[in-house]
């Protein structure tokens, strides 16, 4: 009982990271259609921006952690400014590649600039572990999940009442009346891959407050969150955030439970097993807009 | 002199060679492709296996994604199906290639077709993301049935033989997959100018449309797929003939990528433009390497950036490619060559 709780903990963790990162996924294909292959890269330079930051300057954590978020979107909107907005308008499988050909850009610049071997991080949370129920548990991990929960709360808010939230949505609900209201639609394109990418370096920041280290694996999270945007729909919210905590308590469960039977391995391969399962019966995810296309 | 492109009929017009000069230039170029060999060392004889199996697989790619509008990201995935089928059937029972590939082949477009199922209901990203969850369960798959793959340490493939004759080193393989290479380009340019291959380009421009004109969508979705699996499982067969030990790690879904990459540089929906962008992306890391390998007496930090330049450069040829030339190097090459054509009166 024990071990499953623990599971079920570990995975809602890291399946508030995916939500997190599912988020920013969901936002940038709500204003603009496309999906973004290279939010793992994101979440990879945030997470080295960060401890570079704070390794070479000596700054204090929160002062690094505030200049990533403004590296972030300025990357966000840089990458919208000078790569998408060529792409409005072509086909799928264009758009598709160029966030891959980005993503291996990214890597590349993160590889030459910082090397292949794991950069350390620094003790960002305490490391006692407190005690929840009978679990031993590190509040690395209550905290991680506090801020996730936290900033997913400003973003409803945010999406609710400010302007420029209620605009975007605007945007996402149709680009031609949200143009006729008088809303700059690439202001708001602009908008939606800073916030995806200043929520991955989140992401990024407190995973690699978690493992103690970022290396080049923090890619792979990029594709990892796929499985949880589908799952959840990819235009809906709600959906990345439900699906995230989904996801990652599923492949806690059964990595835990079959890694034994298959010998290690499972947890990376499951998400995307239960995605073929979602596709099959439900293609659009929980909450997607089910689309009707006409000739 | 031409003064002019004239067609009078519809053969001339589909024609794959336009004039007997174009296809004289084409006898003489493999020709020399042939004796290539004699003047090659062995290390640039890899290179040359490695870019004519990379043509085969982006040519597969291509009828799938170029020409049929499917996305596919499980191209490594089908390439480790062909390879391993090779070790499994060359290795353990001992067969010759010429069963061996031809097989490997076929099994590959099964498997391709199978997971062309979802297509029926999928379409552009969502179907994409299905391929990529492909990828991974069949990646999981070749790490895990140990006593088929040999799991993480990998299996050995021999060489390829037929009777007395061995194919062993690259010089005499390349005598296997040239003629192999070059008879499946032919196949594919034939292709679409039949009545399957128009249904394909027809399902690409739009599914809906196809289906009203009397197109059996979903048939012809799955027909794509097993084509286009089975030259990727072609190559893969080849792939491990070639490396003669294979392992998961040889089909990363970087190779996926790459393939894609190289259908996008080269052009989609042309079989020159899988050729172009094969050579081109099988080329860049061994420029590149000369390259370094030249500036590292006065750059010796060069030497450890290689592998970050390689992604880096391939990447950067992607997002140029999609900005200043879409259509790929197949409609450059299409417009130089009409400049030429009709040179000086091109007007």
């Amino acid at each position: 009982m024990e071990f499953f709780l623990q599971l079920v903990l570990n995975g809602l963790v890291i399946g508030s990271i995916y939500a997190l990162v599912g988020l920013g996924f969901v936002i940038i294909y709500k204003s603009s259609s496309i999906l973004n292959f290279a939010q793992g890269e994101f979440l990879m330079l945030g997470a080295y921006v960060c401890v570079a930051i704070f390794v070479t300057y000596r700054v204090p954590f929160v002062a690094a952690f505030a200049l990533t978020l403004v590296f972030s979107a300025i990357l966000g909107v840089l990458m919208e400014r000078v790569l998408l907005r060529p792409m409005i308008g072509e086909p799928v499988i264009s758009v598709i590649m160029l966030t891959l050909g980005l993503s291996s850009v990214l890597k590349a610049v993160v590889q030459g600039l910082w090397g292949t071997d794991t950069r350390p991080y620094p003790e960002i949370f305490p490391t006692t572990p407190v005690k929840v129920g009978p679990l031993p548990v590190s509040q690395g991990y209550l905290y991680s999940m506090a801020s996730v929960l936290l900033l997913l709360a400003l973003f409803s808010v945010f999406f609710k009442y400010s302007r420029a939230g209620i605009a975007m949505r605007a945007t996402a609900f149709s680009q031609q009346v949200a143009l006729s209201m008088g809303i700059s639609v690439k202001r708001m394109f602009a908008l939606a891959w800073s916030i995806a990418a200043v929520v991955s370096a989140v992401g990024g920041v407190l995973l690699g407050g978690l493992r103690g280290g970022v290396d080049g694996a923090f890619a792979f999270y990029g594709l990892k969150v796929i499985p949880v945007v589908i799952l959840g729909g990819l235009d809906s919210v709600a959906g990345a955030i439900v699906g995230g905590v989904v996801m990652g308590v599923l492949e806690n469960l059964s990595g835990g439970y079959l890694d034994p039977v298959f010998g290690g391995g499972v947890k990376e391969v499951a998400p995307f097993v239960a995605l073929v399962g979602i596709l099959a019966v439900k293609p659009y995810g929980l909450f997607g807009k089910v689309k009707i296309e006409r000739v | 002199m031409r003064c002019g492109d004239f067609r009078e009929t519809y053969a001339e017009d589909m024609a794959i060679f336009d004039t007997a000069f174009s296809r004289r230039l084409l006898v003489l170029f493999l020709a020399a492709l042939l004796a290539l060999p004699l003047a090659l060392g062995s290390y640039w004889m890899d290179v040359l296996n490695r870019i004519c199996i990379a043509v085969i697989a982006a040519t597969g790619l291509n009828i799938l994604t170029g020409f049929t509008g499917q996305i596919s990201l499980g191209n490594a995935a089908f390439l480790a199906v062909g390879g391993y089928v090779t070790a499994w059937l060359g290795g353990r029972h001992g067969l010759p290639f010429p069963v061996v590939i031809p097989v490997a082949g076929v099994l590959t477009a099964l498997v391709g077709m199978v997971f062309g199922v979802p297509s029926l209901r999928l379409k552009g990203l969502y179907l994409a993301v299905a391929t990529l969850a492909a990828h991974f369960i069949i990646e999981f798959g070749a790490t895990h049935w140990e006593s088929m793959t040999g799991g993480v340490g990998g299996t050995s493939v021999p060489a390829a033989r037929l009777g007395p004759m061995e194919l062993g080193d690259d010089r005499r393989l390349f005598y296997l997959v040239l003629p192999l290479t070059a008879g499946l380009l032919l196949f594919a340019k034939n292709l679409f100018r039949t009545k399957v291959g128009k249904a394909f380009v027809a399902i690409r421009d739009q599914d809906i449309s196809a289906e009203v004109m009397g197109v059996h969508v979903f048939r012809y979705k799955l027909l794509s797929f097993g084509v286009s699996s089975f030259y990727v499982g072609v190559a893969g067969s080849l792939l491990a003939y070639q490396a003669r030990i294979i392992s998961p790690e040889n089909f990363p879904i970087t190779v996926a990528i790459d393939q894609l990459g190289m259908i996008i540089i080269g052009g989609l929906g042309s079989i020159l433009g899988s050729i172009f962008g094969a050579v081109f992306v099988t080329l860049l890391p061994e420029l590149l390497r000369l390259a370094t390998g030249a500036l590292a007496g006065s750059f010796p930090a060069l030497t450890g950036l290689f592998a970050s330049l390689k992604m880096g450069l391939f990447g950067l040829a992607i997002v140029l490619f999609l900005v200043f030339e879409p259509d790929g190097m197949a409609a450059r090459w299409h417009t130089i060559r009409n400049y030429w054509k009709l040179y000086p009166f091109s007007y």
